[in-house]
């Protein structure tokens, strides 16, 4: 058995398996020898400082860089690194970015219809009808995510947080296997960071969650497991108590 | 812009103003200028029709280009390219309509290629002397043109000014292409002297007035058709592709095929108005390459207001009607006043004439301030 | 070409003619002029190579109108003449001394007939006749048509001429001359190989036809020799590709500084800032046009110090374009940051604007700039590489541009404030750099580089409102093409564009090779779109 076969089978338990991950910009690592392996329906906490590797682990993941190195696959056998953004997309990962991005000059309504789970071929857009039961789930969602009111604003005219929600309600819309969440509730109140907490807990089960964040009261609330990230590598893996009495952990947020 | 509750031409106020108008011209101009002597007060001169005709040409040229500007936000800088090429389709038709009623009298060969010496008509002139196939070229060369570029292009993801860049260069190699007599399309001097198409003569009033309404007629299938795309998820779709790129691929849409479709339509589009441009004005030449005159066709459709067709329209025939004018009356000011307009423009009128009248836009009448304070954090928001 | 030989011949005859020394008359030449007239051809090339062996220069009026057709004979005493139709009569001269013999209708007179053979040895004898005459340029034309017609007659006058002649360069090409003719005169193998030793020397097209010549006719029935024309061939053939080579390369370099300069303002405003500036074409023709006035108040002031217009103009136009920079950047671009194509259009809008008031002002057509001395002429070898001194001065001064513009963004305190202001503008701004302050100091150097690169070209280009239209294509090629934001990626595609250009016009003609180069860097931009020394990293994908 070769070892890259070993690894698929390995990886078959996991939804999201990354191992040995390698990605160096001009000469920077940053990306070192990464290792993450998610399971069904699992809610996973990423911290770590600034230039740690967070966002492009997740750039990785969703086929935005390609590694120099090391294996991605998903669901078990499904080799990420040779597919486009928009594959892994349709294939069930969906990204929520560090800055909410939203489409602006859309109504909440219209974002949500675009990210409704579907083909997304170029004749099959031009002769889209929306379903009855369709724009039934759209109004769910608008409720899930507290955007009734505001269901025929354009999207630019939502809050902050507002528009953090709207981008996880069109995640949602794609019903995807596995979320990727980059710091969700930056700019979000107190209130706003405790209800996206337990929206992100109520997602997790049905799908799996992998949430990036600074924000340790937030993550402390996910109550999950917890992956610190260091110099484009694991540092140290969880529960948020274990971690934060990890002395390497301690050092390297404190400063040495 | 509302979801799909409201029917996707009814629903467009603007549109149907626009398709009214047409319509009116389409039938009141050759009725005034055919049906009335010049001595009454309501005749439209010959030389009107024409230049009517000209404007409306534009105005095909000015909704192309706004179908992939205004929607899917590519700035194109080539769009002259695909114009030309449709009118260099339909002049290579009526070259060969010619006959031996040329100056060399030669059956076959176009004077041009008379007095060049050559003996036989290249391969890729066979077959103009069929008008649809002239026709289907008229579509198609521009289409595959923009077919290839776009693949290549999109899938590379060439963006935002490099692509206009690029876009640029193109229809600047494509013309110093056709500036050369070898290539076999009269060099300099373009195609022209045309005598007659389908058998009607080009000079009889009756047949430039059919022409102008075929041109009026074009217009309007070209807003419907655009309407159709851009009022469809599909141009939902585009708009989010020109709003944020990014979140449009990690939702799942292969951007670069809705770019090249939109691109792909709008270049046959623009190859239309060529061919319908090329026997109103009697002539084509490589000078329909020139990258100036392509940003000019991007200053038609910003003075409109992109990204509502019938915006694009109203620009490209204010524009035009404008520079008739003053290239007549002041001419060393019409320069400044098109530069100036550029500028005007975009600093105090992003969004165009029609965004101006608020009425137009927005059928929530109430929102239109709202929304135009979106599209003005949009433009700041927006980083490079 | 006929045309062209004949004035040359004209000039050389006057020369000569009015040259003090010439030799002093001798009965029989008027008798060999006589000859001319002979019977058959044969005849008459004896006769003139007779004349040629005098080698006295005397004897070129008569050849020169044999050569054009106006020697004739009297049909009353067979006197030759020169004769010149004018109206209806032919004005009759003494071939010798120019002296007028009045007038004869057509049937008084006869031509000499000349054939195409008699034409060749004409050419080449008139070519020796002059080889001795004071005056280089002369002696070195008249070496050209010896080598032409390659005729035995010519040795004496070649020997004597390479004894008396002082310049290495110019006996260099005689020795050449002589050997061609020896080469297919004499028989004795040795001596051809010497012959052909030294014209391997001599990598010219004239010598290689001549070598392609020998082998396919003298040489063919003697292996040895054979071998040794196709050495010398060779030898010939190489050293003329590798000037052929060189030749492409300098004209590559030539377009290469002009594409630089024309396109590093550009990689500072669109490299460093992200602004697409579509009036920095405009901003070139702005420094044209300040050389251009700055040479009216020379020419109408200083005009002995004109040589030193240039010296005034670079800096001149860098202030004014750069000024105009800083007003465009306060007055339009700052509104549009973050706008790219919003910027392209306003900026076209000032172009317009711009070229259009410099019309209005200077005229729609070309100004003449003109070049100082210490930029007129040009070095030219034997191999026919011209190199012009303008061309050279302007690959010295995009570089030194490039240089000085380097140092300022790496070793001033300006440098660093706009780096830091590009790079992270809230930072820069919050340690208290006046990032608006630096914009338009950014813009306006870029600017005035753009107008210092418009002296240069006001140079090699004609200064038209147009002027700066036809630089803006190839020069956003360049900056494309090099990446963006690296000056170092400016240079090299400035020369890569530059050099893949030359090379490619001699196969596929200018236009071609232009369009050629256009289609590559489409396709390349596909491959690359961030350029040759791309930025790469998560910085430049936000």
């Amino acid at each position: 058995m070769t070892p890259i076969e070993r690894d698929k089978i390995e990886a078959k338990d996991t939804v999201l398996y990354v191992d040995g991950v390698s990605v160096s910009f001009d000469g920077f690592k940053a990306l070192n020898n990464l290792s993450l392996y998610v399971v069904a329906g699992e809610l996973r906490a990423i911290i770590g400082p600034n230039g740690a590797g967070k966002t492009t682990m997740m750039d990785v993941v969703t086929g935005k860089t390609r590694p120099d190195e090391g294996l991605v696959f998903f669901q078990g056998d499904i080799d990420l690194t040779k597919l486009d953004e928009a594959r892994i997309a349709n294939l069930g990962i969906g990204r929520k970015f560090q800055k909410p991005t939203v489409f602006e000059t859309q109504t909440v309504f219209e974002n949500l219809e675009l990210s409704l789970a579907g083909r997304r071929g170029v004749l099959e857009s031009l002769f889209f009808k929306l379903s009855a039961e369709q724009g039934d789930r759209i109004d769910e969602m608008l409720d899930r995510i507290a955007l009734a009111a505001q269901r025929d604003h354009l999207a630019g005219s939502l809050s902050h947080g507002q528009k953090q929600w709207l981008e996880i309600g069109m995640l949602l819309m794609q019903e995807p296997d596995v979320l990727l969440v980059d710091e969700p509730v930056a700019g979000m109140t107190d209130a706003e960071t405790e209800q996206t907490a337990a929206l992100l807990r109520e997602i997790a089960g049905a799908h799996s969650v992998v949430v990036v964040e600074h924000d340790m009261e937030f993550v402390r609330a996910l109550e999950c497991r917890v992956t610190v990230l260091h110099e484009g590598s694991v540092l140290a893996e969880g529960s948020l108590e274990a971690v934060q009495n990890d002395q390497r952990v301690i050092e390297v947020y404190l400063g040495r | 812009m509302t979801h799909g509750k409201s029917h996707f031409l009814l629903g467009d106020r603007g549109g149907l103003v626009l398709l009214a108008s047409l319509a009116v011209l389409a039938v009141g101009v050759p009725a005034l200028n055919l049906g009335l002597g010049p001595e009454s007060a309501l005749h439209v001169p010959d030389y009107m029709v024409g230049l009517l005709g000209k404007y409306l040409c534009f105005a095909l040229l000015a909704l192309a280009l706004d179908l992939v500007w205004g929607y899917a936000g590519i700035l194109s800088l080539g769009h002259g390219a695909f114009f030309a090429l449709g009118g260099y389709a339909m002049g290579m038709h009526l070259m060969r309509e010619i006959g031996d009623r040329g100056v060399y009298g030669n059956p076959d060969l176009p004077d041009f290629m008379v007095f060049l010496n050559w003996q036989e008509l290249p391969w890729y002139w066979h077959g103009f002397d069929n008008f649809g196939f002239a026709m289907l070229m008229v579509v198609l060369v521009p289409g595959v043109l923009a077919f290839v570029f776009g693949w290549f292009a999109f899938r590379s993801r060439v963006t935002g000014v490099y692509l206009s860049i690029i876009t640029q260069a193109m229809t600047f190699a494509l013309m110093l292409a056709f500036f050369r007599n070898d290539m076999g399309f009269g060099g300099n001097n373009g195609l022209t002297d045309f005598k007659d198409i389908l058998g009607h003569d080009l000079q009889d009033p009756a047949t430039r007035a059919v022409l102008f309404s075929l041109s009026a007629a074009a217009v309007g299938a070209a807003f419907v058709i655009g309407r159709f795309i851009t009022a469809s998820r599909l141009g939902r779709v585009l708009v989010a592709i020109r709003d944020a790129e990014g979140r449009a691929r990690f939702l799942g849409y292969r951007v670069e095929y809705y770019k090249l479709f939109a691109w792909t339509v709008s270049a046959m589009m623009a190859g239309v108005a060529g061919a319908l441009y090329v026997p109103q004005v009697g002539i084509i030449n490589p000078g329909e390459f020139a990258p100036p005159g392509s940003i000019e066709i991007v200053i038609w459709v910003a003075v409109g207001g992109r990204g509502t067709l019938y915006g694009a329209v109203l620009g490209a025939v204010l524009v035009n009607y404008a520079k008739t004018y003053f290239t007549g009356a002041l001419p060393e000011l019409w320069l400044f006043m098109l530069g100036g307009l550029f500028i005007a423009t975009t600093l105090f009128l992003p969004k165009g004439i029609v965004g101006a009248l608020p009425m137009m836009t927005d059928p929530e009448r109430g929102q239109w301030r709202k929304a135009l304070a979106v599209f003005r954090n949009v433009g700041k928001r927006k980083a490079s | 070409m006929k045309a062209i030989l004949t004035l040359l011949v004209a000039a050389l005859v006057c020369a000569l003619v009015a040259a003090p020394g010439a030799h002093a008359a001798e009965p029989d030449l008027t008798e060999l002029i006589d000859g001319l007239a002979a019977k058959s051809f044969k005849q008459k090339t004896a006769a003139v190579e007779r004349l040629a062996a005098t080698g006295d220069p005397r004897a070129v009026p008569a050849l020169t109108a044999m050569l054009e057709g106006r020697l004739y004979t009297l049909r009353t005493d067979g006197r030759v003449v020169v004769a010149e139709k004018s109206g209806g009569v032919f004005v009759l001269a003494a071939p010798l001394t120019g002296e007028s013999l009045g007038q004869a209708v057509k049937k008084e007179i006869k031509k000499v007939r000349v054939n195409n053979r008699l034409r060749g040895l004409l050419r080449g004898v008139l070519g020796g006749l002059t080889l001795l005459s004071p005056d280089m340029d002369t002696r070195r034309a008249a070496v050209d048509s010896v080598l032409k017609a390659r005729d035995e007659s010519m040795l004496p006058v070649l020997e004597k001429a390479i004894s008396a002649e002082r310049d290495a360069d110019l006996r260099g090409r005689m020795e050449m001359a002589r050997a061609a003719i020896r080469l297919f005169s004499r028989q004795d193998p040795d001596a051809r190989r010497t012959d052909l030793e030294i014209l391997s020397g001599h990598p010219v097209p004239e010598v290689r036809s001549l070598l392609a010549e020998f082998l396919a006719g003298p040489a063919r029935d003697d292996p040895a020799l054979v071998e040794a024309g196709e050495e010398a061939l060779d030898r010939v053939e190489r050293s003329l590709e590798m000037w052929e080579m060189v030749g492409h390369l300098y004209r590559g370099l030539s377009l290469g500084s002009v594409l630089l300069l024309a396109a590093v303002g550009l990689a500072i405003t669109f490299g460093v800032m992200g602004v697409i500036n579509m009036a920095h074409g405009e901003m070139v023709m702005l420094g044209a046009y300040t050389t251009f006035m700055v040479q009216e108040v020379f020419r109408s002031s200083f005009p002995g110090a004109f040589d030193y217009s240039i010296l005034v103009a670079v800096p001149l136009a860098f202030l004014v374009a750069g000024a105009v920079g800083v007003a465009i950047e306060r007055g339009v671009i700052r509104f549009l940051y973050g706008r790219p194509l919003e910027t392209l259009l306003a900026t076209w809008g000032i172009s317009l604007i711009l070229q259009q008031t410099v019309r209005a002002i200077f005229g729609p057509t070309n100004r003449e700039v003109g070049a100082p001395s210490w930029m007129s002429g040009a070095i030219e070898t034997s191999t026919g590489l011209v190199l012009t001194y303008n061309r050279l001065w302007i690959i010295l001064f995009s570089l030194a541009v490039v240089g000085l513009i380097a140092l300022v963004i790496k070793k001033t305190a300006f440098g660093l404030q706009m780096r830091s202001v590009t790079q992270n503008r809230t930072m820069a701004a919050s340690m208290g750099i006046r990032a608006g302050w630096v914009d338009a100091m950014t813009f306006g150097l870029g600017s005035g580089v753009a107008g210092m690169a418009g002296v240069a070209l006001s140079q090699i280009d004609n200064v038209s409102p147009n002027l700066g239209q036809s630089y803006i294509i190839d020069s956003f090629m360049v900056v494309v093409f090099g990446g963006v934001g690296n000056l170092w990626g400016t240079v090299v595609g400035a020369f890569s564009l530059g050099i893949a250009n030359k090379f490619l016009e001699p196969l596929s003609g200018a236009v071609l090779g232009k369009i050629l180069v256009l289609v590559a860097i489409i396709l390349f931009i596909q491959k690359r779109p961030r350029g040759l020394f791309a930025l790469k990293g998560r910085a430049v994908e936000t």
